[in-house]
């Protein structure tokens, strides 16, 4: 560690009693000091806001978002830069050296059931998906704690501190929806964008479902999720904040009550519905009281009206039909529930090759009549080098259901091209709809440095809808697998069947056949001939 | 006084003899100590552990590799070190009633998968072929770091393998085998590439001994949990959970590891001893012929844990600032103003650009390749019935 110009006493005066002991206290003067420490010039600023949003869902399963976002003043693609102090230095190197502007990769467990807990906050696919100026999406990987610990290791507090320490994988893995996801983009530092800073993003999401929590009730706590409460925030971040969602509290109705209580609320246009949050900061002292940690509790009061969760205005579902394992056809049911407005839908599907598409039997049906798309790409397949991409503008008129299908035949794979496990079935990734839904409110744009986090991810060029990104269902479909013991079965049986013959035809094209003498006989002969002998009795 | 005299003779010489003795004690006590500290020889230390078997009903042999990780990571061998292949997800299987875990114990006492578990090769990635690839180190260049053995000349590296075996042969995710001449053959590539100092193969499959048979290089040690002709066997499945939850070879060694830190002198021999006939049923073997030295001589945490040896100074070193740097990066500072173009987002879902999108012209390619000779021979043959004459009424 070099020696800190502007704290250099200090520092000395600790590492006198020992160099192990001294390290550690090292550490933290460095941290402390951390962006005026440095005598000469100032290296690019970055800070670190966390935040985690409770919010019940209609169903009664509670979800908890967590969102950490570093910012960095600096422009990695242009300087060689070698200090890394909250912005990882793992994706650093990732961004100078492939010069990437855009980078989005979630990891996700489960399924976002739109139609019974709403349209999703933070939105991604069921497994994993990358963008690197394309598009993939890998149906079959398994999310677990493997894929926990170095998400876990990017944060700047890893799980010591702040709101981290509630990540515990035992617990998270337990739900009904996991989705963890890193993005990183530019954002501009001005108003002419001259210069930019680069923005992590790192999203966990997850639905805890009520009967795993809350043994059948809707209450729900901290503790009871995450088996851990908070205890401080994160010391290297500028803000750490719980929002808790409290749309349905009504004081005069006593619906239902938080505790502790909050000592502010906000309230703004989510996702086209007014919602008030209860806010909690870490950074204020008087809410960690002096049981020194905060167990955020929620109970129901009057149990909520049972009325059927309010629908989504855009909701989807995919699925495969057919007989047999030569043909098939792929649908997938658009729903617009909105009474009266009609808004389009931007449909991508990445069909894997050996699904082969018949594009003549595409059809889009909307309340009975045939619906034509204002626009249409078609990208064919090619073996074993790309899969079919389709990518279609559809009009949904007000109130009705959407339906496209296609038919599609099954290939035969190499039996090199197997999985270990082909009787499995093999995945089709999900169907991406991109939408502007019509917002019920309209909202004002929003000013990022002073909104919380999750209302700024998709920023909305006019108050009147809101931009949503919906994943269907991956599908699983079962190729024509052939019997891999054939191999082994063919050449047992060539081999019999040419011993045999070519055995046979040796044996009597050159087996002879001759008179053999009888022999003198063993030894027991000669020795009974010799008794005979001596008896007088003929030879045996 | 003579008596007295008698006696002091007679005590001197055993007092003698026991200074002697002392003396020639505090020597090899010297002696002793520099061996020690020239003992093993190495500098770093990996491990590379390996389980082959897919399905939820081989859960046991995930479990046990991941007790060994479990070990391996206490006793000092950083994740960086250690390349895991786990060929199925047991902890997040949809038939696990516990999710994120891995039991070795029935009753769910210990959980080895852990919290902080990093999986190196998985799923469909645990092959032979990258098996191989990762001994010898044979890899393609973009692998990532976190994959590959980079190890040297001075390091000990322990593989730990598990699965189904047969004489010979070791299965991997049923459908291909890797055998025990191609192991063989794979440790001597990496004896002549100098990527080990010394080896310790443990293997816990049906019949495991047959896998070490084949052995030619130095310094390489084995274990195994059961002779050629017998079957290695599971040791306690969990009635909630459904399956066998850990082979009993490995459930045996991880008690053992269980009882070594990273100071303790336990050896080799001890491990040899680890699971009798009585315990085990199979017989666990061992080879240690291709090994230098003694096995008494050689520690646990020579393989299993991650040693070093340490020197305390205190001595101090005093770090110049480099002015250099300072005038350099306000200079860049402000140059970099006016280079950037101003950036903007794109809007959401432009509706009317989608829809009046020109399409696409491809680019028109001469025909070529077979389209080309299929022409070249329809006009061959044409010309050649109907003779060149012809040509006037086509033209």
């Amino acid at each position: 560690m070099p020696a800190v110009h502007g704290g250099e006493r200090r520092w000395e005066a600790e590492a006198a009693p020992g160099m192990a002991a001294a390290r550690p206290l090292a550490l933290l003067v460095l941290l402390v000091l951390g962006p005026g420490g440095w005598g000469f010039a100032d290296p690019p600023r970055d800070s670190l806001r966390e935040e985690l949003v409770i919010t019940p869902l209609p169903s009664g399963d509670v979800a908890a978002t967590f969102q950490f976002r570093t910012r960095w003043d600096s422009e990695l693609q242009r300087e060689g830069v070698s200090h890394y102090r909250l912005f990882p230095k793992a994706l650093g190197q990732l961004i100078s050296k492939y010069s990437l502007r855009e980078l989005h990769l979630s990891f996700t467990q489960g399924f976002w059931r739109t139609r019974y807990w709403g349209p999703p906050f933070l939105q991604a696919p069921s497994d994993t998906d990358h963008y690197f100026l394309r598009y993939a999406v890998l149906p079959r990987e398994v999310v677990c704690t493997e894929n926990l610990t170095p998400w876990k290791k990017l944060l700047p507090c890893s799980s010591k501190a702040g709101l981290s320490v509630l990540l515990k994988a035992d617990r998270l893995f337990h739900t009904s929806y996991h989705s963890q996801a890193v993005h990183i983009r530019p954002v501009c530092r001005n108003a002419h964008c001259t210069s930019i800073s680069w923005e992590l993003r790192q999203t966990l999401s997850v639905v805890f479902d009520a009967f795993i929590t809350g043994q059948g009730k809707k209450d729900w706590s901290l503790f009871r999720m995450f088996s851990r409460t908070l205890t401080e925030p994160c010391p290297l971040a500028s803000e750490s904040r719980v929002y808790v969602d409290i749309t349905s509290y009504n004081q005069d109705n006593e619906t239902l009550e938080v505790n502790p209580l909050p000592t502010t609320t906000y309230q703004d246009v989510i996702l086209g519905t007014r919602k008030t949050y209860a806010v909690y900061d870490l950074h204020d002292t008087a809410i960690i009281n002096n049981s020194r940690n905060l167990n955020l509790q929620l109970k129901w009061k009057k149990p909520p009206e049972n009325e059927a969760p309010p629908v989504p205005f855009l909701h989807a579902q995919r699925y495969v039909s057919g007989y047999g394992l030569q043909k098939g056809e792929l649908s997938t049911l658009l729903y617009n529930t909105h009474p009266y407005r009609a808004f389009p839908v931007l449909l991508l599907d990445t069909v894997p090759w050996y699904l082969r598409l018949y594009v003549h039997t595409l059809t889009i049906t909307s309340k009975g009549k045939e619906n034509k798309p204002s626009y249409i790409h078609y990208q064919p397949a090619q073996d074993r080098l790309q899969p079919h991409l389709l990518e279609m503008l559809i009009q949904l008129p007000a109130n009705s259901v959407t339906k496209v299908s296609i038919q599609f035949e099954r290939a035969l794979l190499k039996w090199t091209e197997y999985t270990p496990d082909p009787n499995h079935g093999f995945y089709v990734s999900p169907s991406v709809l991109s939408a502007l839904v019509p917002s019920m409110v309209a909202a004002k744009p929003v000013d990022w440095e002073e909104s919380p986090l999750f209302n700024s991810l998709f920023p909305v060029s006019d108050g009147s809808n809101y931009f949503v990104r919906l994943y269907t269902e991956p599908l699983l479909v079962n190729l024509p697998t052939p019997d891999f013991s054939m191999p082994y079965n063919v050449i047992c049986l060539t081999c019999t069947v040419v011993a045999v013959c070519y055995g046979s035809f040796y044996n009597l094209l050159t087996r002879t056949f001759r008179i053999e003498e009888p022999s003198t006989g063993g030894l027991a002969k000669r020795l009974a001939n010799l008794i005979r002998r001596a008896r007088g009795v003929p030879p045996l | 006084m003579a008596a007295a005299r008698r006696f002091d003779r007679a005590a001197a010489a055993p007092a003698a003899l026991l200074l002697l003795s002392f003396g020639g004690l505090a020597a090899a006590g010297v002696e002793d100590q520099a061996e020690q500290f020239f003992r093993s020889g190495h500098t770093n230390n990996w491990a590379v552990l390996v389980c082959t078997s897919r399905f939820w009903f081989n859960y046991r042999h995930v479990a046990n590799t991941l007790s060994v990780y479990r070990s391996v990571k206490r006793l000092g061998i950083p994740d960086s070190h250690i390349v895991l292949m786990l060929a199925d997800d047991m902890a997040c299987n949809p038939r696990n009633p516990k999710p994120a875990t891995v039991f070795s114990h029935k009753n769910m006492e210990l959980n080895v998968y852990g919290d902080d578990v990093e999986v190196d090769y998985r799923s469909y990635e645990v092959t032979v072929e990258n098996f191989l690839r990762v001994l010898t180190g044979r890899i393609p260049p973009s692998t990532p770091r976190s994959k590959r053995l980079l190890s040297d000349d001075r390091s000990n590296i322990l593989i730990y393998m598990t699965g189904h075996g047969g004489n010979g042969f070791l299965k991997f995710q049923d459908s291909e085998e890797i055998t025990n001449i191609e192991l063989a053959d794979a440790f001597e590539q990496m004896w002549q590439k100098r990527r080990y100092n010394e080896l310790l193969f443990i293997i816990d499959t049906c019949q495991g001994a047959s896998m070490y048979e084949r052995f030619y290089s130095p310094n390489i040690m084995a274990l195994a949990s059961s002779q050629v002709g017998e079957d290695s066997l599971s040791h306690q499945p969990d009635p909630a959970i459904g399956v066998h939850l850990m082979d009993r070879y490995t459930f045996y060694v991880l008690e053992f590891l269980e009882e070594i830190n990273p100071d303790s002198q336990t050896n080799m021999n001890d491990l040899f001893q680890v699971c009798p006939k009585s315990l085990c049923v199979s017989t666990p073997g061992h080879r240690t012929d291709l090994f230098q030295r003694d096995p008494k001589n050689v520690l646990i945490t020579d393989f299993f844990g991650s040693v070093r040896k340490v020197e305390i100074t205190t001595e101090t070193i005093s770090l110049q600032r480099d002015s250099g740097i300072m005038e350099s990066s306000h200079e860049e500072g402000q140059r970099d103003e006016e280079l950037m173009e101003p950036l903007k987002y794109a809007e959401q879902l432009p509706v009317a650009q989608i829809i009046h999108q020109k399409p696409k012209l491809k680019d028109w390619h001469p025909p070529g390749g077979f389209i080309l000779g299929l022409w070249a021979l329809i006009i061959m043959v044409f010309f050649k019935t109907y003779g060149i004459k012809h040509m006037k009424f086509i033209f």
